[in-house]
C-alpha cells in the first residue's frame, strides 16, 4: 500500500476491548460445558472428578458473559429490544434466544446433578442457609433409587442436548464476525469453526488451571488420571485450533488477491507483536512443546503437573490474544484498503483495561461463591481415589 | 443632481444584486422533483438516487460544512466527507481527507511540480438497494424507507455497532452523545419538503446531484443516460444508489 489513509469515521474503533472479552468468556462457557459432557454423555469415567466442576464453571462464566456487551452498548437500557423486536435477517438477532436457551440447559443440568447434595445440605443446615437450600430444592426432599435414576437420565439428556447448543452459542459468535463481508480480516466461513475449537481450548485450559490451583491452595492431591487426560485433550484441541487458524491465513496468502496485499501489511505491521510474536511464537508454540513433552514422555508427575499448569495458563493467554487479534485486528484495517487505524483501550475508561480486568476476574469470584453452594470436589471422594491409586 | 443619480444607480444595483442572490438561494434550494404526497403509498413513486461528478468537485468542503450544520453531526464524525487523490510523476499516490475536508485542503502532499494528476471524491452513504447495514441490524432499527432511503430509527437502536462494522464504505458511526448509530439520511427532512439535501444545495459546482431514479425525465436519469459512471465496491453486491462520474480505479 502506498498511502496510509483511513476513512474519517475510522479514526474511532467501534468494537472495543469489551467485544474482545465477550467471545473470550463465552468460549470458556462453551468449552467447559463440552468438557463436562465428555463424562456425562461419552462416559469418560476418568473425567468424572471435574465433570460437575466444569458445569458450574460454565454457569459462573455464563452469568457474566453479557456484562462486557452491556457495558459496550450505546443504549443498554434497550438491550431487550433484541428479543422484543428481533430482525431475523440479522445474524445477531438470535443471540438473546440462543443465550437464554443455553442458560436454561446449564441451570437445569446443574440442578439435576446437585439435587441430592442440596437435599443433604438442606437437612444438615440451619437458619438462613436452610431456607436458601429449601428454595433451591423447590421444597422437594424426595430421594430414592428411582429419583436418582431419573435425575441421571435427565443429566445425560441435557448434557447431550447442550453440546450442539454450546457449539451454536460460540460458533455463532464466530459467524457474527465471519459473515461481515466488509471486513477483510474477519470475512471467512472458517471463522465459526476456529471459534468453536478455540472455545474448547479455553474451556479445557481454564479447567486445568483452576483444578490444579484449587488443589494447591487447599493442599489436596489431584486426580492424576483425570488431570493428564485433560492435558492430552488440551494438546489435541490446541493443535487443531492453531492449525485451522494458520491454514486460514495461509490460504489467503496463497491466493494473493488484493485482500492479502492489505492483510500482509496488517500481520507484519500492527499485529506483528500481538499476533506473530505473542499469539503464535510464544503462546502457541510454547504450550505445544510443553504439552507434547507431558503427553509423550513419562517423568516425575509433580514436574509434569507444573508443566501442564503452565501450558494451561499460556493457552488462556493465547486464546485472549487470538480474540484481541481477531476483533481489534479486523477493525484496524481501513475499508479504504489504504491504511490502518490505531487503538488503545485506555486504563481508566468506561471500556478500558481496569474495567476489563474486573470483568474477567468477577466470574472467578462467583465461582468461589458457587463452591460453597454446590461443592465441586468431595473431600471423601478425593481421598478414596487417592487411596485406590496408591494402594 | 448627478451625484444623486449615481447614488440611486449604485443603490439600485446593490439591491437587485442582493435580490438575485437571495432569490437564487430559494430557486436552487428546491430539488427538481415535484413532491406531492397524499398517502404513504406515494412514497413508492420515488427511488432516491445520488450522482457525484468527481470531475466537477473542487474540494472546497462546503458540502461537509453544510451537512455538519444541517444535521448537527458530532465533531470528528462525518455523514459526508471529501477525499483528495494526488498522483506524482513516479505514479505514487497520496490520499487524504483532513478532518473530512471540512476546512477544505490547505496543503499539497507532493511538490506542485511533481503532481501529474489530482482529483477530489466526495463520499456519503450510498443508500444501497441491498444494504449490508440494514441486513445486520439485530433490532430492526436500521431500515429502508419505501422511497429507498436507508434510515435509522434512533428510538429503537441499541448502539451495538454491528451496522458500523457491516457498512463497507464506513459511512456509519456511533453518536456517543445519543448512544445510537447515525448516518446520512439524504436530508430526509428536506427532500420531503421538495428541497435538495444540504450538501447538494451547498455545492458551488453542481458536483452533487440528487433525484428520483424512477422518473425517466428526472435530471439524474438524464445524466445517467449521457455519462459513464461507476459505483463503489460493486463486488460486494450491495447495489449502491450513489453513482460516481469519472470514478478512478484507485477510489474504493
Amino acid at each position: 500500500m502506498e498511502t496510509d489513509f483511513v476513512f474519517p469515521n475510522e479514526l474511532h474503533v467501534t468494537w472495543t476491548v469489551m467485544i474482545v472479552l465477550y467471545p473470550y468468556i463465552t468460549g470458556m462457557v462453551a468449552g467447559a460445558f463440552i468438557v463436562s459432557s465428555f463424562y456425562h454423555v461419552f462416559g469418560m469415567e476418568k473425567l468424572k472428578p471435574i465433570a460437575r466442576f466444569a458445569l458450574v464453571s460454565s454457569l459462573a462464566f455464563l452469568c457474566f458473559a453479557t456484562v462486557p456487551l452491556l457495558n459496550h452498548l450505546g443504549s443498554p437500557q434497550r438491550a431487550f429490544n433484541i428479543m422484543i423486536t428481533p430482525n431475523f435477517n440479522s445474524a445477531m438477532s438470535g443471540f438473546g434466544f440462543v443465550y437464554m436457551f443455553y442458560m436454561v440447559i446449564v441451570v437445569l443440568e446443574i440442578w439435576f446433578s446437585y439435587r441430592e447434595d442440596m437435599i443433604n445440605k438442606y437437612l444438615q443446615s440451619h437458619g438462613i442457609a436452610r431456607l436458601i437450600y429449601k428454595v433451591l430444592i423447590l421444597g422437594n426432599t424426595n430421594v430414592n433409587e428411582k429419583t436418582r435414576n431419573f435425575d441421571k437420565k435427565l443429566v445425560i439428556f441435557l448434557a447431550g442436548f447442550g453440546i450442539p447448543v454450546a457449539c451454536i452459542l460460540h460458533g455463532y459468535v464466530g459467524f457474527l464476525f465471519g459473515s461481515i463481508k466488509a471486513n477483510l480480516w474477519w470475512s471467512t466461513p472458517l471463522m465459526f469453526i476456529i471459534f468453536i475449537f478455540s472455545a474448547i481450548v479455553s474451556g479445557l485450559a481454564v479447567l486445568i488451571f483452576l483444578y490444579q490451583l484449587i488443589h494447591w491452595v487447599r493442599k489436596k492431591e489431584i486426580n492424576q488420571e483425570c488431570y493428564h487426560l485433560m492435558a492430552k485433550w488440551l494438546w489435541g484441541f490446541m493443535i487443531i485450533a492453531v492449525i485451522l487458524e494458520m491454514m486460514e491465513v495461509l490460504s489467503i496468502a496463497y491466493e494473493r488477491t488484493e485482500r492479502w496485499a492489505v492483510l500482509e501489511h496488517l500481520i507484519s505491521g500492527k499485529l506483528k507483536f500481538s499476533y506473530i510474536y505473542m499469539q503464535i511464537l510464544v503462546f502457541s508454540i510454547g504450550p505445544f512443546i510443553l504439552l507434547t513433552i507431558t503427553s509423550i514422555f513419562k517423568f516425575n508427575y509433580k514436574l509434569k503437573n507444573i508443566l501442564i499448569w503452565i501450558s494451561s495458563v499460556m493457552l488462556l493467554i493465547q486464546v485472549l490474544l487470538m480474540r484481541w487479534n481477531v476483533v481489534i485486528g479486523g477493525q484496524l484495517v481501513s475499508k479504504s484498503m489504504r491504511g490502518f487505524t490505531e487503538y488503545f483501550p485506555g486504563y481508566f475508561d468506561k471500556e478500558g483495561l481496569i474495567v476489563s480486568f474486573v470483568i474477567v476476574i468477577i466470574p472467578f469470584i462467583l465461582l468461589r461463591l458457587f463452591d460453597s453452594i454446590f461443592p465441586f470436589f468431595h473431600k471423601k471422594k478425593i481421598k478414596r481415589i487417592l487411596f485406590s491409586e496408591y494402594e | 443632481m448627478d451625484k444623486i443619480e449615481r447614488r440611486q444607480f449604485i443603490k439600485l444595483g446593490l439591491v437587485s444584486a442582493a435580490g438575485v442572490i437571495c432569490g437564487s438561494f430559494f430557486a436552487f434550494a428546491d430539488s427538481d422533483e415535484k413532491i406531492d404526497f397524499t398517502s404513504g403509498d406515494d412514497l413508492k413513486k420515488f427511488t432516491w438516487g445520488f450522482i457525484v461528478d468527481t470531475t466537477r468537485c473542487i474540494g472546497c468542503g462546503a458540502c461537509v460544512r453544510a451537512c455538519k450544520i444541517e444535521n448537527h453531526v458530532p465533531d470528528t464524525f462525518f455523514r459526508t466527507w471529501v477525499e483528495r487523490y494526488e498522483f506524482d510523476k513516479h505514479e505514487k499516490i497520496r490520499v487524504d481527507s483532513p478532518n473530512g475536508a471540512i476546512e477544505s485542503f490547505k496543503e499539497n502532499n507532493f511538490d506542485e511540480s511533481e503532481i501529474v494528476k489530482a482529483f477530489f471524491v466526495p463520499k456519503l452513504c450510498n443508500h444501497c438497494l441491498n444494504s449490508a447495514c440494514t441486513q445486520v441490524c439485530p433490532v430492526g432499527a436500521s431500515y429502508e424507507s419505501p422511497d429507498n432511503v436507508v434510515l435509522i430509527d434512533q428510538e429503537r437502536c441499541v448502539g451495538c455497532g454491528y451496522c458500523v462494522q457491516a457498512c463497507p464504505y464506513s459511512c456509519r458511526y456511533i453518536d456517543h452523545n445519543k448512544g445510537v448509530a447515525d448516518k446520512c439520511t439524504l436530508c430526509y427532512h428536506r427532500i420531503h419538503k421538495g428541497e435538495a439535501p444540504a450538501c447538494v444545495n451547498a455545492c458551488p459546482r453542481n458536483a452533487r446531484m440528487f433525484g428520483n431514479l424512477q422518473d425517466p425525465n428526472s435530471k439524474i436519469r438524464k445524466i445517467m443516460q449521457q455519462r459513464r459512471y461507476g459505483v463503489l465496491k460493486p463486488d460486494l453486491g450491495t447495489n449502491p444508489k450513489c453513482y460516481y462520474i469519472g470514478l478512478d480505479k484507485e477510489v474504493k
